[in-house]
């Protein structure tokens, strides 16, 4: 069981209000991301569930129980940190082993779950070696398995992804989410990539400065941005935002419309303009179009194989239903 | 920047090193030629440098006359147990001057070193008197306890220096996985820190074993260590230089054997934890 509310919860460092009240509920066995810039509070949000920080004002509940004053032993989390954390003078064993020898379970049930761990995480033959000894996906995983063994009522993920490099990460992900369909434990994930948070998320939260920006599925979040800052947020390459007479045209402050609703031409379209810098990417291409009377370029997403170089005259069109408005304020009218 | 260093320029670097060091050590290898002088030789002048009559006749006067055993047992009861005591007492303030810091740690910190600059002689009249009180004088305990508590803001500021190096989020899986604070310190902190701990250990030791201001003026004959033992052969009466050489012989020779099969630790202590 891990089913988590969060009540009005706030949190100051001294004068600074990192994050102002916030409610949240996440529920048993959700895979929810945290997403946001980096300084918008998402790990500090995840360190007041997992108790390193005490709140300012608000409740926390974990399965009904008000535990925002228990210590962060006894919360029933478990927690895996962006730089592993892993104990260097403990082989991989006792590692793993060590929440259970907390919690003072006997030996051979200790036994029996680290096996079973290992079993699952591909750790079995490194079981006798230290962390020093190990690759920073090993490591990784060591990780994982400390927090497994312990059958906790949620996971706690910050940022666990960030010092692998490109390759390591995706198939760790992959692996993450492999885990969650298989425990079915409710998982808290917090990152600053987005497509992380698309990839992997049941749910996600969108913070920025502390504040939650919006709360939904990744294709809700992708389909009906409430902000323009979600909007931005959510997607890759990013959504392109046009002010001016074409925004006024749609009597909106700013129109966002997203690389993958463009529709490049050579020779005809609604808007005109200059092809910049290209990124080709073998499937797709992605062309960074500069037009008139706009200071940043538009990004479109065409096809793998096109044939139009820098310096060339494209016209573009965009797909008038995924036409995104918002007001003054960045409010999105629907 | 990299800079080549030319074969001549290394010898000529290693010559001045050897120079310097020479020059350090001297005092200390005089004092143990002359443990090996007769008293007219150990006064002579010009003074003999290898080419006297060497005998061993002093030591066993020293040890007639006083029995060293009993000041070295002092010693290391006196340097090892104040050195323990400051350690476990350290420990624990440490981890929260490291770990969590208020706004005052700093001042802590300053202020507890401050206390190593009072010259020492401000502070021994209201301890001499405090120990007559309590019938500290002249013991074993109340050497211990003085030396603990001068030595302990430097145990402390050493030890903080190597738990800083230790990252915090370690500490805060300990605690997630479970690990009550003691268990924290005890299984994780303790374990991380054993080079740390082993170079303050070792320093402190060495500091308690040399320290003289205090265990010459709280000590007679009964708790006495080797300082004492070396105090006692400058006497009124006279000076007999090659018979204090040998008793400094003797009481250095323990620690000179202790440092030189630690040298890479002291190192390490010594740069406190400036050092990788």
């Amino acid at each position: 069981m891990g089913r988590i509310v969060l009540d009005k919860v706030e949190k100051s460092f001294g004068d600074v209000k990192v994050i102002p009240p916030l409610d949240l509920e996440i529920e048993d066995g959700e895979f929810v991301v945290f997403v946001g810039p980096s300084g918008c509070g998402k790990s500090t949000l995840l360190r007041l569930i997992a108790g390193l920080e005490d709140v300012t004002g608000g409740t926390i509940r974990i399965d009904g129980e008000d535990a925002t004053s228990v210590p962060p032993a006894r919360r029933g989390l478990a927690m895996v940190f962006q730089s592993y954390a892993l104990y260097p003078h403990m082989t991989v064993r006792k590692n793993i082993s060590f929440p259970l020898r907390m919690a003072k379970l006997d030996k051979a049930e200790q036994d029996r779950r680290v096996e079973q761990a290992a079993a699952v995480l591909n750790l079995t033959d490194y079981l006798d070696r230290r962390p020093g000894q190990l690759s920073g996906g090993q490591r990784q995983r060591v990780a994982i398995g400390r927090a497994i063994v312990r059958e906790p009522a949620a996971f706690l993920f910050d940022e666990p992804l960030s010092n692998l490099d490109a390759a390591l990460r995706v198939g760790m992900r992959l692996e993450i989410s492999e885990l969650h369909k298989r425990l079915e434990t409710t998982m808290i994930y917090v990152t600053h990539d987005q497509v992380e948070a698309m990839t992997m998320a049941d749910k996600i939260v969108v913070l920025q400065a502390g504040r939650i920006e919006q709360v939904g599925s990744p294709l809700e979040l992708y389909r009906s941005p409430r902000n323009r800052f979600v909007a931005g947020f959510i997607g890759s390459p990013k959504m392109n935002f046009l002010e001016g007479p074409e925004a006024e045209k749609l009597d909106a402050q700013t129109i966002g419309i997203r690389p993958e609703h463009i529709a490049p031409s050579p020779d005809k379209g609604a808007w005109k303009g200059r092809v910049g810098v290209s990124e080709h990417l073998g499937s797709d291409t992605f062309f960074h179009v500069h037009m008139e009377g706009y200071a940043d370029p538009i990004t479109v997403r065409s096809g793998g194989e096109v044939d139009m170089h820098h310096g060339d005259t494209i016209y573009l069109t965009p797909d008038a239903g995924h036409i995104y408005r918002f007001d003054s304020q960045g409010l999105r009218i629907a | 920047m990299a800079r080549a260093v030319t074969n001549q320029r290394k010898t000529v670097n290693t010559a001045v090193a050897w120079a310097i060091g020479l020059l350090i050590f001297f005092p200390v290898l005089w004092t143990i030629l002359t443990s090996f002088k007769t008293e007219a030789e150990a006064i002579a002048d010009p003074p003999v440098f290898l080419f006297f009559n060497w005998t061993l006749e002093n030591y066993s006067v020293v040890q007639e006359r006083s029995d060293y055993m009993r000041f070295l047992w002092n010693s290391v009861i006196i340097a090892g147990v104040s050195t323990l005591v400051g350690i476990v007492v350290a420990v624990p303030a440490a981890w929260s001057m490291a770990f969590v810091p208020s706004r005052r740690t700093k001042d802590v910190l300053l202020w507890m070193l401050s206390t190593k600059m009072l010259p020492a002689v401000g502070a021994l009249y209201p301890i001499y008197l405090i120990f007559i009180e309590l019938g500290l004088l002249d013991t074993r305990a109340g050497l211990v306890l003085v030396m603990m508590l001068i030595n302990l803001p430097i145990i402390v500021w050493m030890l903080y220096t190597y738990f800083r190096e230790i990252p915090g989020e370690i500490l805060e899986a300990a605690r997630m996985d479970g690990a009550s604070l003691r268990n924290e310190i005890l299984y994780v902190l303790t374990p991380m820190a054993v080079p740390g701990i082993a170079s303050t250990l070792l320093l402190n030791f060495i500091l308690a074993w040399n320290e003289a201001f205090w265990t010459l003026n709280l000590t007679a004959a009964k708790a006495g260590p080797l300082t004492a033992f070396i105090a006692s052969y400058s006497s009124p009466e006279g000076l007999f230089y090659a018979k204090l050489s040998a008793a400094s012989t003797m009481a250095i020779a323990p620690i000179l054997i202790l440092g030189w099969f630690s040298q890479k630790q002291l190192v390490r202590g010594l740069t406190f934890g400036a050092v990788k």
